[in-house]
């Protein structure tokens, strides 16, 4: 049995958990607690291990989509669930700007601990108050090259179509290695 | 009970705290990720800090201060060096070459830089000895703590900020493609010089540093207004693994096809 793996991350309450629930075969396996910290009180519970989820492509190859804890305490998690990835996932809340600086921390973050094909996912886009993709990609400060996409992490179809664009880097990476 | 713990657990601002409201009198041992200090402290006011490794031989922190030339300071390392602090204080007092006062104050700047340098320490192990006082031989002061942590917890908010901006020095930084950005229109300071002159994606930011002398705190700083000023971008170093990822597959082909196959399954879902 060959297995892969895709990581999901990005700040506090971005929706990892949600965009895993989306897609994924088996109930996510989740790993929460009651959030302690008074700022980061906009939701009850948030994930400190991490998410799992799982896709099975045949008899022989199953992806598994691991989401990282978001809280800043637990990123000691992040290169252990770093380790051997296929590609990751940043998502980030499109209607919380505050989050941003955050965001932009995580990706550096996970772009020194493993080189490898990574997209960046714009939650909530179908929020009245979410940014445009524009903006977004000057206040994350990304470059032309870097894919950001949007999303609704309660949506499969732009699950879907995320995890496709970062499948499509990979190719796109292996076909620039030849 | 020994105080001692951990930096993550209990802050350098914690500590010091502590040790001013408890007018403690002894010596706090910190072993920090890459580097060992030890203060001291009389009746809760800072008496002496080292920093282990680092010359803290009164010549070199009168150098340092500006109090003597580099001549001076050879002479003196090269004549005196099996002085103690004390001794060669009073000789250079005596010598007229400098006062009292300047060695007081030279010594106080000195014991806290290092201090103040303890505040970016923010994982590491402490122990705080009762009545320990450095030895006999070192010239030790008293300086209010109050101040000391005041400045101290405003470096420290200046250090989280930074480090959520700046991650990893061990990222490149290259020049934004940005038209109409000329450097030679931007006004710079002589250290923002010297950190632009070895940006190139084959130096990562902590080479930069180490070359130009700078501590971390220093290059994150300047590194975080370039890139606020839009100058420069992260890059990943030159020379370093280039995109790798764990694909299942002894060849190209059979990578490809699995990744295929990943994409196949997915537009199902």
């Amino acid at each position: 049995m060959q297995t892969v793996k895709i990581v999901v991350t990005g700040p506090f309450s971005a929706g990892k958990t949600e965009f895993i629930q989306s897609v994924s075969e088996i109930d996510v396996v989740s790993t929460e607690r009651k959030i302690t910290s008074e700022a980061e009180r906009i939701k009850a519970t948030t994930t400190v291990a991490m998410d799992f989820g799982r896709i099975t492509v045949g008899d022989d190859l199953v992806l598994y989509l691991f989401g990282t804890p978001g809280q800043r305490r637990f990123d000691f998690m992040w290169e252990i669930l770093s380790e051997g990835m296929l590609g990751f996932i940043v998502l980030i809340d499109s209607t919380r700007p505050e989050t941003f600086r955050e965001g932009r921390s995580i990706l550096e973050t996970f772009k020194a601990y493993a080189p490898t094909p990574y997209v960046v996912a714009a939650n909530k886009q179908d929020l009245s108050d979410a940014w445009d993709l524009d903006d977004m990609r000057i206040a994350l400060r990304l470059q032309d090259h870097v894919k950001l996409l949007p999303c609704v992490a309660t949506d499969k179809e732009t699950v879907k179509m995320v995890l496709l664009e970062l499948l499509y880097s990979v190719l796109a990476e292996m076909g620039e290695g030849e | 009970m020994a105080l001692k713990g951990n930096l993550r657990d209990f802050t350098i601002t914690q500590l010091l705290n502590l040790i001013n409201l408890a007018r403690k009198t002894g010596t706090l041992f910190v072993q920090g990720p890459t580097e060992k200090a030890q203060v001291s402290f009389q009746d809760g006011k800072l008496a002496y800090a080292h920093i282990s490794g680092e010359d803290n031989f009164l010549a070199t922190v009168l150098y340092r201060a500006n109090k003597i030339t580099a001549a001076q300071h050879r002479t003196i390392k090269t004549r005196a060096a099996k002085m103690s602090d004390k001794e060669l204080g009073l000789l250079l007092i005596n010598a007229n070459y400098i006062t009292q006062q300047d060695i007081i104050a030279s010594l106080q700047a000195y014991f806290v830089s290092v201090v103040q340098r303890l505040f970016t320490w923010v994982e590491g192990i402490f122990y705080f000895e009762n009545d320990v006082l450095p030895p006999n031989d070192k010239i030790t002061t008293r300086v209010n703590l109050e101040n000391i942590i005041i400045e101290g917890s405003r470096k420290m908010r200046e250090w989280e900020h930074l480090q959520s901006e700046i991650p990893s020095l061990d990222m490149a930084l290259k020049f934004t493609d940005r038209p109409g950005v000329n450097l030679r229109n931007v006004s710079l300071s002589v250290e923002e010089w010297r950190v632009v002159s070895y940006i190139d994606p084959k130096n990562t930011i902590r080479q930069i540093a180490r070359t130009t002398q700078m501590n971390d705190l220093e290059i994150r700083r300047i590194v975080y207004g370039l890139l606020q000023a839009g100058l420069v971008e992260l890059a990943r170093p030159i020379g370093t693994a280039k995109l790798k990822f764990t694909v299942p597959g002894e060849t190209k082909e059979e990578q490809k096809s699995l990744v295929n196959r990943l994409i196949g399954r997915i537009r199902t879902i």
